[in-house]
This record gives C-alpha cells, structure tokens and sequence, in this order.
C-alpha cells in the first residue's frame, strides 16, 4: 500500500518501539502532526520550547537506554534544538531528532522558516541527514535508529522537507541496516586484554578511573564484579556516577576539578590506571603535563579509538563494547593463577585512607543560614538514596554530585560535557515519562532554572510530580566563585537582581511553592515535599548562603594534586 | 610532519563539507584537499595533505574514521606511495619571451595547450616541489594567472585502497 511521507515516519517510529515524542508543531511539519493525531501507539508530549523538547528527549534515553525522540519544525524551531542537540552529543546520549525542512524546490531560496539545518547541526550530531526522496525515508529513519544506538551513542538528525511528508511510495521498514562505511568494533583485542590482565596483577598502586561509558553501555554490573573481585579502589568522573555504589567501601569519590582529596591523590599517585568508557578531559586530570609527571601505566578501555590517547597517551588501549570487553577481562582473570598484590594493596589503602582522613568535603552548617551542602545531604536521607536527580549547571551541580550518593547508573543525569544551564527541569520531565513511577528531583540554581522556567507549564500539563530543589544564593554562584578566587572580587554581572517570587511563580503555574530561609527548616520541608506532595510538582526556593564555594577544587590549568581545599581560604 | 591522507568516502550530498569541517573544528591543517568521483560512482576519493605531530595525524585519522560516511582512510605516507599535482599556468608570450618559454616548458615535460599571439597556457603535471621549480625557472613578470589541483596520491605496488 501507498503511504505518504508523514505516515510512513509515525510507521518506522511506531516500528522502532518509541514510547513518547517530544516535540513542538509548525508549518513544515503539519502533515506529520496530522498523522501523530491519527494515531495512538506513541504519545506527543508538547513542550514549551524547542529546546526543552530535545532535552527531555535526552533525559528519557540518559535514564532508560531507550532511545529519545523529537520532533521540530524548520527554521527557529532547528536553531532552538541545536543547544539541546549539542548537549546530547557531547555526552553521547542516542537521540533521533526530526526535524521539517522547507519544500524541496525552495530549499536555498531563503524561503520563510528555512535554514540549513543539515550545515548548522553538522558538528553537534553523530550524524545527519536530508531526505530528498520519499523513497529513502523509511531507511534514512531505520539508519538513523541504529547509528544513534550503536558504537559511542549519540544524536542523529533526520531533516525531511514538507513536500516529502505528503508524497506517497511503498512502505517497508527494513528489518536490519547494514553500512559498508560504519561497523562500530564490539570486542576487544585479546592480545592487549592480556596485556591488560599482566599490568592489574602486576600492580601496586592501583586505580579504576570510570566514566559516562560504563553508564551508556550498561556495564555497572561488570565493573562492580571486576572492581570487587580485585580489591582495586575506584573514582567516578562527573558523568560516570552511579557506575559503581558511592557508598561502597572501594569508592573514593568523584575525581576531577571539584573531586574529593583522596580520588584525585590516588588517580594523581598510582602505578597502574585501568580507565574505563572515560576520556580523561580537562576537568578531570586538570594540567596533562602535571598528570604525566608521575611514571604510570595506563589501561583505556573505550567504544571510540578517538577517545584514546587523545589527551593522554596510553600504554594498553583497549577498542570495544564495554560489557563484552570486560566479560573477556573478567574471564581472562578467572583463569589466571595469579592475584593482586595483597600486601601492596593494604599499603597503598593504608595511604588512601590517610587521604580520606583529610574529610575534603566537610562543611560547617551553622543556625542561621542554609549551607546548600546541608541540602543537598538531606535531600539524600529524605529520599532514602533512591531517587533521580537531575541538575543544572555551576556550584548546586557540583553539590549535587558530591552529596547525593548515587548507588546505582542512570539515577545522575546532568550535562557534564557542554555544561548547559536550563537542562535541570526539562531533565526531570525527560526522566519522569521514562520511570513513570520514579521519584524525580531537579537540583538547580536561581539562574539555570530560569533559563528553561517555561517548561513549568509542560509539568503541569502532563502532571509531573517533580520536586525542584531551587539552591537560591542570588548569584550566578559559579561565576562568583570564579571571580572571587581569579579575578580579584570583581563580581561582573554575576549578581542576579529583580528574582521572581518563586513561591508565587510556582502556584500561577498550577504547581506548589515554598520558600525556606532557616536550616532548621530544611528538612521538615522535605520531608513535606515528598510526602504530602508526592504527587505535586514542589517548586522549593532555598535561600541559601550566598558565600558558600564549591571545594575541593583544582584551578584551571592546575595539576591534579594541587588542590584547594575549604580550609585553606 | 608532512602526511597524505587518503579516503574513500560514500559520494553523498555534503561528504566534502562534513571532512573539511572537521578540520576547522578541530583545528588540524589542511595543506590541499582533493575530491572526485571513483570508477565505482557510490564512492568518493579524497587525497588531503595535511602536517602535524605523529599525535595530531593519528587524531585525524581516528576522528576521520569517525565519520559516518567514511569507508576507509590511509595515510599514504607511511610508506612508497606516487604524489601528483596538475599545475595550469598562463604565461605573457611575446617576442623572444615566447620561444624561451616553450623551451622551459619542454624541460619541465610541461604542454602548452592553449596559445594565443600574446600567451600560453601550460599544463604541467609532477609532485609540488617540481611545480615550485617551474615557476621559479621561469621570469615571474610573465605569469598572468596559476591554478594548481592540489596532491592527489597513490600507494605503490601492492598498496590498494578499495572497498
């Protein structure tokens, strides 16, 4: 049978098993729209902002490994999702985006609403394409599908101009795609896994550095087994929490720019570095000078060759899919005669300890002002350890990452490589559509969360009971911190004047409002958040104070071991 | 280090735009960039010449490989490969300046290929330093206008980029 363009789209998503779209109407994709009303095997949420839709898209794959979707009009409606595209790739989230395109034939002539959207998106997607002829549509989308998902994930772009949307061929979804030009690597070398194997064994100072890989690919469950079964201490990067129980005894802490003492002494101080779905950036190991100082060799397990000795060069790399390397790692272990140096690794916890022992993210709550830590740390009792959270970015993204101790992968969805504020509330409604039953919290500031606050109205329309954790100190805190330590006390524009009243804000949007200024309140609002409202969005304004910094801290440019520590200011 | 880096990429809409962006955005070198259809018309051959550290060429071929339309990258370098560059130049010819000119040309293996009372048009193949020696042989006075292809390379013998 013949189909137009339109409904052969809703057919290959209804085909790919998608839940919800995100997305946002408009000229050049009304023929789709007509077809999405037709039908009820997906839902449509409507977003406020184009922006929004891509980012909760993102956050539904982040915290499910399905696949997110949406779908945007031409024109202002592309340029809107480019910051939630861009957010995506850079933390290689798999994501198809539709977007509508002009009319074929007025593709160039600067038609209303047109761009280029295949030229703007180029360098923030995995891949992307035009569709030109109905034909291909069903295979572009089909295409787009399995490139998102496999080898790094990450978004694809299907751009599908509006004449396409109502022309008419056969339909047929193809069942399997195969690309002559792309075959993601899924084993590992085994020369370089034994080589591997020699270099753990052999160790005396070992450390497992992990990040957003092991997180993508599924592989917590490995790494615990490889991590436990050999005793080695292990640090999350900012995007690989809940890689491995922060509450476990082997956990050191997130490392990096704003990681505790004792994971960046030890990742600064070992022998042996097995890196895992990690690409050491400059937030984690700081100045690569300064990190390769120190003689050690290093393991880097990674889906992208790119990733590897790309910033620091690497003594065993490892390509592959994460579970299927480690499952080979594991087996080779199992089977090896030798054990991990027991008596160097007592010494060398001996020393971590000692490291520990400096209690770098201790912070004195006082009576009068809220220590947004405090929050942060309440927030964790009060939701037994167990819930989402999403966050913005600056300081209360930082705070976020070192007090909520994330037990377990997918619960910690942030943009930790683009860095963009205002993904926090289009997070948590990303995340809640994926864990319908979940309990969802946004860590946010004053600042970012105005920066997609519209999508107040979207919660409302769709009942998110979202819990908003509004860490309010009236300054773009980051900044502040930045130019109190760096530039001299000049706080240029990183004061926020003329706030809206949240509370009131919160309640014209239908949702629940509370202001809380005293420490001794902070729980008990909690505690009232998540009980009497579990199933209200609580939009909660703590007033915290304004003079707080996130530490430890590694300045830009600095070593990994040169850190600043609360106390030293 | 200089390096010849050759690709086969699928001949789709964009492909060259999606190669030399990645160069701009990642800040590598592009010394010349050629592109054209294979015997096969799916498929595209470009030859970039480009300089970096031994690390800087393994990144560009790394995120090269990256690419989703890209089937197969080789830096020709690496070992015996051929380089050549077509050099088109239009010189002034009159009077004695026209005989020397042809016989500069003929030591260079160059043809004129167009002629006109006043000028030639030579075209001369070779790698870049012969076409840099040409030029230099020649009164620079009587250049009116140059366009060089870029390098387009091949490995020797038994090395074969193909699908």
């Amino acid at each position: 049978m013949q189909l137009t363009g339109a409904e052969i789209l809703i057919r290959c998503l209804q085909e790919e098993k998608v839940e919800y779209v995100f997305g946002y109407p408009g000229g050049s994709v009304l023929y789709i729209y007509d077809e999405l009303f037709k039908q009820d095997k997906f839902k449509h949420i409507l977003v406020r902002h184009e922006q929004a839709a891509v980012h909760a898209a993102d956050a539904y794959s982040r915290s499910s490994n399905k696949i997110g979707v949406c779908i945007v009009t031409s024109g202002p409606g592309v340029t809107n999702a480019v910051t939630g595209i861009a957010t995506a790739h850079m933390d290689s989230s798999p994501m198809v985006i539709i977007s509508g395109q002009v009319p074929t034939h007025y593709i160039g002539q600067d038609a209303f609403q047109e761009c280029d959207t295949v030229g703007i998106t180029r360098p923030c997607v995995k891949h992307n394409f035009l569709v030109k002829d109905v034909r291909d549509l069903a295979v572009t989308l089909k295409k787009a599908f399995y490139i998102a998902k496999t080898g790094r994930p990450g978004p694809v772009l299907v751009d599908i101009p509006k004449d396409i949307t109502n022309q008419k061929c056969e339909f047929e979804y193809p069942k399997t795609i195969s690309m002559r030009s792309y075959n993601p690597v899924v084993k590992g070398h085994s020369g370089q896994i034994k080589k591997a194997v020699q270099l753990l064994l052999e160790a005396k100072r070992p450390v497992i550095y992990t990040g957003g890989g092991v997180i993508l690919s599924d592989a917590a469950e490995r790494l615990i087994q490889l991590a436990q079964g050999l005793g080695f201490p292990v640090t999350n990067t900012l995007m690989g929490l809940g890689g491995y129980p922060a509450t476990d005894k082997q956990f050191v802490g997130m490392l990096g720019m704003h990681g505790t003492y004792e994971a960046n002494m030890a990742m600064q101080h070992c022998d042996v570095l097995l890196a895992i779905g990690a690409r050491f950036d400059d937030r984690v190991i700081g100045n690569p000078v300064h990190f390769g100082e120190v003689a050690r060799k290093i393991i880097h397990i990674d889906i992208d060759p790119s990733s590897i000795s790309k910033r620091v060069k690497v003594d065993v790399p490892i390509v592959g899919n994460l579970p299927d390397v480690l499952d080979e790692l594991q087996k080779l272990l199992d089977a090896s005669t030798g054990n991990p140096d027991a008596k160097a690794l007592a010494q060398w916890w001996k020393q971590i300890d000692e490291w520990r022992g400096k209690k770098s993210l201790k912070y004195k709550q006082g009576k009068e002002l809220i220590m947004p830590q405090y929050v942060v740390e309440k927030l964790y009792e009060v939701t037994g350890g167990d819930a989402f959270v999403t966050s913005d970015v600056g300081q209360h993204q930082m705070w976020a990452a070192q007090y909520y101790k994330f037990d377990k992968p997918r619960r910690w969805i942030n943009s930790g490589g683009l860095g963009t504020m205002g993904v926090g509330l289009p997070y948590a409604m990303g995340v809640r559509f994926a864990n319908p039953k979940a309990t969802v919290a946004c860590i946010t500031g004053e600042a970012s969360i105005q920066m997609n606050i519209q999508e107040l109205s979207t919660a409302k329309q769709f009942r998110l009971p979202i819990k908003i954790i509004n860490l309010n100190n009236r300054y773009l805190g980051m900044v502040r911190q930045w130019q109190q330590m760096f530039h001299g006390n000049r706080y240029s524009e990183s004061y926020v004047d003329a706030l809206p009243d949240f509370v009131k804000l919160a309640e014209s949007y239908g949702h629940v409002g509370m202001r809380i200024e005293r420490p001794a309140d902070v729980e008990p609002a909690l505690r009232e958040a998540f009980t009497k409202h579990k199933n209200d969005l609580v939009f909660m304004d703590f007033l915290t104070d304004q003079t707080a910094n996130v530490y430890p801290m590694v300045a830009a440019g600095k070593g990994l071991s040169e850190m600043i520590l609360a106390e030293e200011l | 280090m200089r390096h010849i880096i050759s690709i086969l990429i699928e001949n789709e809409a964009g492909a060259l735009s999606r190669v030399s962006g990645l160069f701009s955005a990642r800040a590598f070198n592009i010394e010349s960039l050629t592109v054209a259809p294979t015997e096969d018309a799916s498929l595209s051959r470009m030859t970039i010449v480009s300089t970096g550290s031994d690390d800087v060429i393994e990144q560009i071929t790394k995120q090269l490989n990256k690419l989703i339309d890209v089937v197969k990258v080789v830096d020709l370098s690496e070992a015996a490969h051929i380089e050549r560059e077509l050099m088109l130049v239009k010189v002034r010819a009159t009077g004695k300046d026209r005989e020397e000119m042809k016989r500069i040309a003929d030591i260079f293996r160059g043809r004129i290929i167009d002629v006109t009372d006043s000028s030639y048009v030579i075209e001369l193949t070779g790698n870049g330093a012969k076409l840099d020696a040409f030029l230099d042989a020649i009164d620079r006075t009587l250049i009116l206008e140059t366009v060089r292809t870029g390098v387009s390379g091949i490995g020797r013998g038994d090395r074969i980029l193909k699908v």
